[in-house]
């Protein structure tokens, strides 16, 4: 099976101090890997730089594209980068703010990926607008309705929508359930995963929840202080945490 | 000696030579990349931003002495926009002045394309408030030119989508985006998209933004594509009316109201175009 994505030695200093230091991991098609780690540890960087937001300082991000096979993104040009993050790539932030435009319709919002690859058929992008609201479980009487009139976690089921609108084949996603209440969470970790495996997408998803990893990811990296100090199938490392800092980090989830 | 009309109060069309030199540039570098905005310096003007110091500079810079100058504003030529501005130029470059279009060698205007076709040689100014058409999508300057050189224009249409999602057509009925040669998304200041397919023509076109430093341009016969979508293709519309003045079929209309009971009547808003068409003889449902 060939990789979709082959990650060496990605390493990011901000001054002096590590953001992630010495990164290596593949990624196979339809896997899911989860990254997790206490807050300062480089998740975000990690994930900012292989997302092509963030220069790193060191490394090489091979992704096989569909034109032309593995190809190092880092090197690429920008508007090569740029494409690719309107069409094989999708980025999900923490906060739904920061990835939809508030004061353009739910539709529009779900509509600008395709405008962005060249749709120019109002009927046509009005179609599949409706019908990815429908999957992330907005009313499709919702659709002319501004962002800012939505709950949190309908913002964040349509920054989903927006997202996935264009058939991406690897998604970045960045705390993808914080800030929102466990059953909102719950909901949306049972819809990710049902659109994770309807879609064979590959997602990154970089969290501090390890119940988020749990049921979503395939393998599991954790990091602290910018390194990686064990990577494993997620069943694996959660139940048998090898490295001193995993068993902390396992030992320290609330049981209710 | 009256105040004003002596050369030796200011230098010729109130700019000194150095800054129309610098306009200058700017204006031959939009040339060469039509609808490109080109930042240039923009001077403090003797009026308020928004009155159009854009187009005053670049009128400044291609005057000549032997120049004709037109001023519309919304197609008159008789409102307080285009009458101080046509006194500005008459006073500090004491060039000829007109209000027929044919006569006119520079036109400078506000919102409106003359009626009259334009031909080569002559050249059309406008005043432009905002000339980045992204800025409603993006409000980073650093992020709308990243998107300009790298023809990012897919969220354009979301904008007309925007339009036809809320009201069922295309709403948007002035600063109407267009795309040059293929190339730059380009504001065409606010001029009613009616006007928007006159915009191929054999006349230059320069683009002044002060307040905004930008100058951008359009050479003669330069292709321009008003966007839209498949299904809903570009209309440039108009009121369903003839001139009530002098009966013409295909101007561009300005609704007048007449009294405070509902009175209403059309009227061509290229005023000069209007009154050479009833001293023709033309005449309207009210003459």
């Amino acid at each position: 099976m060939t990789l979709l994505m082959s990650v060496r030695d990605i390493t990011k200093y901000y001054g002096r101090y590590i953001g992630c230091a010495e990164v290596s991991f593949d990624l196979y098609p339809g896997e899911v890997m989860g990254v997790v780690g206490e807050s300062g540890s480089g998740k975000s960087t990690l994930l900012n730089c292989l997302a092509g937001h963030l220069p790193p300082d060191r490394g090489e991000v091979l992704f096989d594209s569909r034109v032309d096979g593995p190809k190092d993104t880092l090197k690429m040009s920008e508007p090569e980068r740029r494409m690719l993050g309107r069409t094989d790539w999708a980025f999900v932030h923490q906060n739904a703010r920061d990835g939809l435009r508030m004061n353009v319709s739910a539709g529009g919002n779900v509509g600008e990926r395709l405008m962005a690859v060249g749709a120019r058929n109002y009927g046509d992008i009005r179609r599949q607008a409706t019908q990815w609201l429908g999957r992330v479980e907005i009313s499709e009487t919702r659709i002319d309705d501004r962002p800012t009139t939505f709950s949190g976690g309908m913002q964040q089921r349509l920054q989903i929508a927006r997202n996935l609108v264009t058939g991406p084949r690897l998604v970045f996603m960045d705390e993808p359930t914080g800030g929102l209440d466990v059953s909102v969470q719950a909901r949306l970790l049972d819809l990710l995963r049902g659109l994770v495996r309807d879609m064979g997408l590959s997602a990154i998803i970089v969290t501090h929840d390890l119940a988020v990893v749990r049921l979503l990811a395939d393998r599991l990296m954790v990091m602290k202080d910018g390194h990686v100090v064990e990577a494993g199938l997620t069943d694996q490392v959660l139940d048998d945490p090898q490295h001193a800092y995993t068993q902390l980090l396992v030992s320290s989830v609330l049981q209710v | 000696m009256e105040w004003g009309n002596s050369m030796t109060e200011y230098n010729f069309a109130y700019l000194d030579e150095q800054t129309k030199r610098m306009i200058r540039r700017a204006i031959l570098k939009g040339l060469a990349i039509p609808g490109y905005q080109v930042p240039f310096a923009s001077r403090e003007m003797p009026m308020p931003y928004g009155w159009g110091t854009g187009g005053v500079q670049v009128s400044a810079a291609v005057l000549t002495p032997e120049d004709t100058l037109k001023v519309i504003d919304q197609g008159a030529d008789d409102t307080t926009n285009a009458v101080s501005i046509r006194k500005f130029f008459e006073r500090t470059a004491g060039v000829a002045t007109t209000t027929a279009t044919a006569e006119a060698s520079v036109i400078q205007t506000r919102h409106r394309i003359p009626e009259e076709p334009l031909v080569e040689d002559q050249i059309l100014v406008y005043q432009v408030p905002i000339p980045e058409p992204l800025r409603f999508l993006e409000p980073r300057e650093t992020e709308t030119r990243k998107m300009h050189s790298l023809e990012e224009y897919g969220p354009m249409h979301v904008k007309l989508y925007e339009d036809i999602s809320r009201h069922g057509h295309i709403a948007t009925a002035y600063a109407y985006p267009v795309q040059v040669e293929g190339r730059y998304m380009m504001d065409p200041s606010p001029i009613p998209k009616f006007d928007n397919p006159k915009m191929e023509m054999p006349a230059i076109q320069l683009f002044g933004a002060g307040r905004e430093q930008r100058i951008y341009a359009l050479p003669p016969y330069t292709k321009v594509v008003s966007l839209d979508f498949e299904d809903h293709p570009f209309d440039p519309s108009k009121a369903p009316h003839p001139c009530r003045l002098c009966g013409a079929e295909g101007a561009y209309l300005d609704e007048v109201i007449t009294d405070d009971e509902g009175g209403r009547m059309f009227v061509c808003s290229d005023t000069d175009f209007c009154e050479r068409r009833r001293a023709a003889g033309h005449e309207g449902a009210q003459a």
